[in-house]
């Protein structure tokens, strides 16, 4: 059965406007919008959507039932497998995911379901939030490291499960990348960050910031001297890479992570903060990811010339697609297959320029990506003040030094079974602290599967004990 | 929040504050910071741990009023709160790990300029309280901007005052005063740890490379997160690329590439400037 109705398409803030300010690029559906897009869905039997979302949300259910117009009963279809709707909306890789699954998208376009997702969030943010069955308190206490999604995630289940829980957080602002990492166009933090996080606090969830776990407290002491019957670490993937080139530690050289952070956890743009930020004339951002893409839209917006510089072709920038297509609307220039050699620099020491080298695809490697290879005598030279490398995190060493019988793998990522226990007894991991940089639907089901471990080890932990 | 339960000027802008942070004073050892903001606006300041007291959970930090962030958090008063404390970060000084027994046989020799007279105390308070000696060199460009000397001496074996205008204790820089010790006095140190002015701790690590003598330094790089994150703190340790803030803050100095670090800390100069100049006129303005 074919579909008439086009995909509704979704209002956005003028390219050549909000390339001059930081508010959201998208303003959502409202109710006539969602609910017309919502009657789209053809309801399929075996819905290929449900099965390409990593949590599983029974996607034509709550499509229904906003076509329906209940929207409570969405939100409530939603939260029995995510519970950050608002925010996964906003930033899941859709095309990859739900929407690049839906039979609608074969001929012509999928369903909305980010968009419808969002929509369904922000009404249900908007209607108090909250929600769901709280069981009586059990007096039994759990720690999680990190206010991420995956700490999140894992603190609400286990508070509604009964549990006393303390988050605790090395920065000083909680929500871990949704508030240091990923820019205000994109998620706002009011609106909908923080409004996460009230509803924890509503569910008894303690915060404590400024406690970095392996240096202020250690997991041994939360445990053998705070009295914590478990421990969930969701401390993520934060250490920025570098490439390792001669010229990157001019003044000028920057990481992905130290210019968002700077922007965006420290404000750095508005005047009445006090931490400044450099943002030069013109910026070379270097990497292909969302990363690239937020520092990239940020450099923009404080007013710099901006591009991109990617060694593979458009075909395999990992930055959700969305992205992509605003950062172009925004003006910001993409060179690919482009890999820089070296930073060049001023007799001062600052940042002049950087040396590239073209590249083409050669065979697919063993991830059936094409590898890119250097094209002999191509160099060449971009004219720039600014290098801000987004070349991928790794997660900390931090809690792995500090904590006896955590183990990690090559990478640093921490060893968990499918459940998401480590193999130091009562201590549970999960987000990309686990799987190395991924996606915030990622860390979020780990935080949630985590949760129910912790619930059935603590169980067991008191049975035995009576 | 974080409250001060005690303000003291130390020097012509330089204040010492103690501030009510248990968590911190019961993890701290020498050698370790803390990151500070003043208030919701406030950058994150990394100040070294000049004092920590695990009895009534305070730990001291010693400030130089020098820009916008610091004249902020002078300006509070005691009773006032920091809006943010996190730490310690850092590693400990490398002593606090060393065996007893061999570190008695060592002779240590600790070299602290201005304001980096506050966070070589605990660590010469450290060894003394472990039964090991350790001799001081405290410089300043002048006697009224001399801190921790009486502090000090009650810790330190011997301590050695040295200010650029002979106002007190021996005339001339620090790096004369340790030429001064080895040559002239025939003393032999098995250690030696700088810390002060960037450009003190490059001249003192020169001095002490003609002699031989091991020299730590703690470098004081622009730093954002003081977790491992954002990479601001990066320097070069002997052609390697490591992060200040957790592989130090205490580096090898006869390694250290003092010229790349000194030019990375002028990296937000201008605007900073700026900052102040705002920040001057506001002050004034009222
Ligand atoms: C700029 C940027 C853009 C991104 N865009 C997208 C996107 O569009 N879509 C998407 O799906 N994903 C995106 N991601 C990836 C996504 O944000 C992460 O996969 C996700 O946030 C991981 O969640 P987490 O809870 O595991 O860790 P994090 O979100 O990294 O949170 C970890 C928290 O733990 C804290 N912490 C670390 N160590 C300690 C310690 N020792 N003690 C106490 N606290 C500690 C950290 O300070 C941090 O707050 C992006 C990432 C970045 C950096
Ligand atoms: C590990 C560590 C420990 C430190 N311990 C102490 C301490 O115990 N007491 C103390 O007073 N300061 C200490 N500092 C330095 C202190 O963090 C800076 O003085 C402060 O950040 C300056 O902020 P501001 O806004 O007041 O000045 P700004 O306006 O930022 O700077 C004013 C001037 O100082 C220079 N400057 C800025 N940051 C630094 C820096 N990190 N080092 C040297 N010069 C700088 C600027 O280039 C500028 O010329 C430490 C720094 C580090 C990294
Ligand atoms: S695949 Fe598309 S049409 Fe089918 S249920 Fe999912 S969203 Fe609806
Ligand atoms: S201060 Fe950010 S990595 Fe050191």
């Amino acid at each position: 059965m074919a579909n008439k109705i086009p995909r509704v398409a979704v209002r956005e803030q003028d390219p050549a406007v909000r390339a001059t300010n930081f508010e959201e690029v998208c303003y959502g559906y409202n109710d006539e919008e969602a609910c017309l897009e919502a009657t789209r869905c053809l309801a399929c039997r075996r819905p290929r959507c449900v099965e390409a979302c990593p949590v599983n949300i029974n996607i034509p259910a709550f499509i229904a039932e906003v076509a329906k117009g209940d929207i409570a009963a969405a939100a409530e279809t939603i939260a029995a497998d995510s519970s950050l709707p608002s925010i996964c909306g906003r930033v899941c890789p859709q095309e990859t995911q739900c929407e690049g699954s839906c039979v609608l998208g074969v001929k012509g376009e999928p369903v909305a379901i980010g968009k419808l997702e969002r929509y369904v969030g922000d009404w249900h943010l908007a209607h108090g939030g909250g929600g769901g069955r709280i069981a009586a308190a059990n007096g039994h206490r759990v720690a999680v490291v990190g206010s991420g999604p995956a700490g999140l995630a894992c603190a609400s289940d286990l508070a509604k499960m009964g549990y006393d829980v303390t988050v605790f957080e090395a920065l000083h602002k909680l929500g871990g990348v949704l508030v240091y990492g990923i820019p205000e166009f994109r998620l706002p933090k009011d609106k909908v960050v923080a409004r996460e996080i009230d509803t924890l606090r509503g569910l008894g969830v303690r915060f404590e910031t400024d406690v970095i776990v392996g240096r202020t407290v250690t997991v041994d002491s939360l445990m053998e001297e705070e009295g914590f019957d478990a421990v969930f670490i969701g401390s993520g993937a934060g250490l920025p890479r570098f490439m390792g080139i001669e010229g990157e530690n001019l003044n000028g050289v920057v990481s992905a992570n130290e210019f968002l952070t700077r922007a965006n956890l420290m404000h750095a743009y508005d005047e009445v903060y006090d931490t400044p930020i450099y943002v030069g004339k013109r910026v070379v951002v270097v990497g292909g990811g969302n990363v690239a893409m937020d520092a990239v839209r940020t450099a923009k917006r404080l007013g710099a010339e901006a591009t991109i510089v990617y060694r593979r072709s458009e075909a395999e920038l990992p930055a959700r697609r969305e992205e992509v297509l605003h950062a172009r609307e925004e003006g910001i220039e993409f060179r690919m297959l482009t890999n820089p050699t070296r930073v060049l620099g001023s007799d001062k020491g600052w940042v002049r320029g950087i040396s590239c080298v073209r590249m083409k695809l050669g065979e697919p490697d063993g991830s059936g990506r094409r590898s890119p290879v250097v094209i002999e005598g191509s160099d060449f030279d971009i004219e720039c003040d600014v290098v801000i490398m987004a070349l991928g995190t790794s997660p900390n060493p931090l809690l792995k030094r500090t904590t006896a019988g955590l183990e990690t793998d090559r990478r640093g990522c921490i060893v968990t079974d499918d459940a998401g226990a480590t193999t130091r007894q009562g201590v549970f991991a999960g987000g990309d602290a686990v799987t190395g940089a991924a996606t915030v639907i990622l860390a979020m089901g780990a935080g949630r599967r985590a949760a129910r471990a912790i619930d059935e080890y603590v169980r067991g932990k008191y049975s035995e004990a009576k | 929040m974080f409250r001060i339960v005690e303000k003291k000027q130390l020097a012509d802008n330089i204040y010492k504050l103690r501030v009510e942070a248990p968590r911190v004073a019961h993890s701290a050892l020498p050698g370790q910071f803390v990151i500070v903001c003043t208030d919701e606006y406030g950058e994150r300041v990394p100040l070294t741990i000049a004092d920590y007291d695990t009895s009534d959970g305070t730990v001291t930090i010693v400030i130089q009023a020098i820009g916008m962030s610091t004249r902020k958090m002078c300006a509070l008063g005691e009773g006032d709160a920091l809006a943010d404390l996190a730490g310690p970060l850092g590693n400990p000084s490398e002593f606090v790990n060393i065996p007893l027994d061999e570190l008695r046989r060592r002779r240590y020799l600790f070299v602290a300029g201005g304001v980096g007279t506050a966070p070589v105390y605990p660590q010469v308070k450290w060894l003394c309280e472990h039964g090991v000696a350790a001799d001081v060199i405290i410089g300043a460009k002048t006697a009224s901007m001399l801190i921790y000397t009486d502090e000090m001496r009650r810790v330190a074996d011997n301590l050695y005052i040295a200010t650029d205008d002979g106002s007190e204790g021996f005339k001339g820089m620090v790096t004369g005063k340790v030429r001064d010790l080895i040559e002239n006095e025939g003393r032999h140190y098995d250690e030696c740890v700088a810390i002060g002015p960037m450009i003190m701790m490059k001249f003192v690590a020169l001095t002490t490379r003609e002699y031989g003598l091991p020299t730590t330094v703690s470098l004081n790089a622009l730093m954002v997160d003081g977790t491992g994150m954002c990479g601001a703190c990066r320097v070069s340790v002997g052609g390697q690329t490591l992060f200040t803030c957790v592989d130090g803050p205490e580096f090898d100095g006869h390694k250290v590439d003092f010229d790349e670090a000194m030019r990375r800390q002028a990296m937000y100069r201008v605007q900073e400037g700026e900052a102040n100049e705002k920040h001057k006129c506001e002050c004034y303005g009222k």
